[in-house]
């Protein structure tokens, strides 16, 4: 693994980074073009998948720690719900982002901003660790 | 013209479908169902539907290939023959009644495109119109899903962490430490 795969290997360093890049592009650029959360945190999870792939699990739980990926999984639906509640703690209902900033039009902007981050880490950890768990438990029953 | 190229996805797709069914390799019946997707998302593309077929590609062609091919890797790539003819009888009895009862849904179905469409009548014109005022922002279908719909977009985010908490209670093991796990794998060797 480690010496086979030279050109792989070579052509993923470069484009697990630009598969990364896009994801946040994305990500942020939803509100203007097609994509959102979702799309980004799948394209952000293809990269960790194609790193580990490449670079076999060890290696890539080594960078993304299950433990730490159960924890951005769970904080992006915190983040979205408590935008929500931030939202009826300034007076709206739940999940209006009008009350957000002073003007409505921004605490719109601002609401699906933050929204679609949570949205965004969640499924980026979710897909990561199903991925994960699916290929270390072959791994465990070679041996 | 659009029609034409409607009609050429849609006979790839369904040859790619009987393609897969008649597939013994599961390797190759991931690839091929891969391929379905990617060319779904070419569908809904065609169709103006950029959102839709953004996630298609990568969910469809990305993700769930991906995930069946360590599913494979788990189990076996082999498919195995079933003799049984009276089971596969049952089957194809099921899935035709079941096809056509969904072809005899789509009988009363406004056609592809129509204007007077209900779907086109009833919501739509609420946030074709009011929300470049109310959001502000050129992607509709961002703003129906994150601020209109913010509420089910939430529940949807909820069960994807759910499906993960569920796969985590089934594939994840007790930890054991690494020295134990050494151990383990070496028995003799790693005590001391």
């Amino acid at each position: 693994m480690v010496t086979r795969h030279v050109i792989l290997r070579s052509l993923s360093k470069v484009l697990i980074p630009l598969i990364m890049l896009f994801a946040l592009y994305v990500q942020f650029h939803g509100d203007y073009g097609p994509g959102g959360g979702f799309q980004a945190g799948v394209i952000f999870g293809a990269g960790i998948i194609l790193y580990s792939l490449i670079f076999g699990l060890p290696k890539a739980r080594m960078v993304f720690r299950l433990r730490v990926l159960q924890i951005i999984m769970a904080s992006g639906v915190l983040l979205y719900g408590s935008v929500g509640i931030a939202t009826i703690l300034k007076g709206g209902n739940f999940l209006d982002y009008n009350v957000l900033a002073h003007d409505p039009v921004h605490g719109q902007h601002l609401g699906i901003l933050l929204v679609e981050l949570g949205v965004g880490l969640t499924v980026c950890s979710v897909m990561a660790t199903l991925f994960f768990l699916f290929t270390e438990r072959r791994r465990r029953e070679d041996v | 013209m659009i029609d034409i190229l409607h009609i050429i996805l849609f006979v790839f797709l369904v040859a790619i479908g009987i393609a897969i069914i008649r597939l013994r390799d599961l390797f190759a019946a991931v690839m091929l169902a891969g391929i379905f997707s990617l060319l779904s998302a070419t569908l809904f593309t065609v169709m103006d539907a950029v959102d839709v077929a953004f996630t298609e590609a990568a969910v469809g062609a990305g993700i769930s290939t991906l995930l069946m091919l360590a599913t494979l890797s788990v189990t076996s790539s082999e498919e195995k023959p079933t003799a049984n003819r009276r089971q596969a009888l049952i089957g194809l009895i099921v899935v035709t009644f079941t096809g056509a009862a969904l072809i005899y849904g789509t009988l009363d179905m406004p056609s592809y495109g129509d204007p007077d469409a209900p779907i086109h009548h009833h919501m739509a014109p609420r946030f074709i119109e009011d929300s470049p005022e109310e959001i502000g922002i050129p992607n509709q279908v961002t703003s129906v899903l994150a601020s209109y719909r913010g509420y089910d977009t939430w529940g949807e985010t909820t069960v994807i962490l759910a499906a993960a908490i569920g796969v985590m209670l089934l594939f994840a093991t007790p930890v054991v430490s690494r020295r134990r796990e050494e151990e383990l794998l070496a028995p003799g060797e790693g005590s001391g």
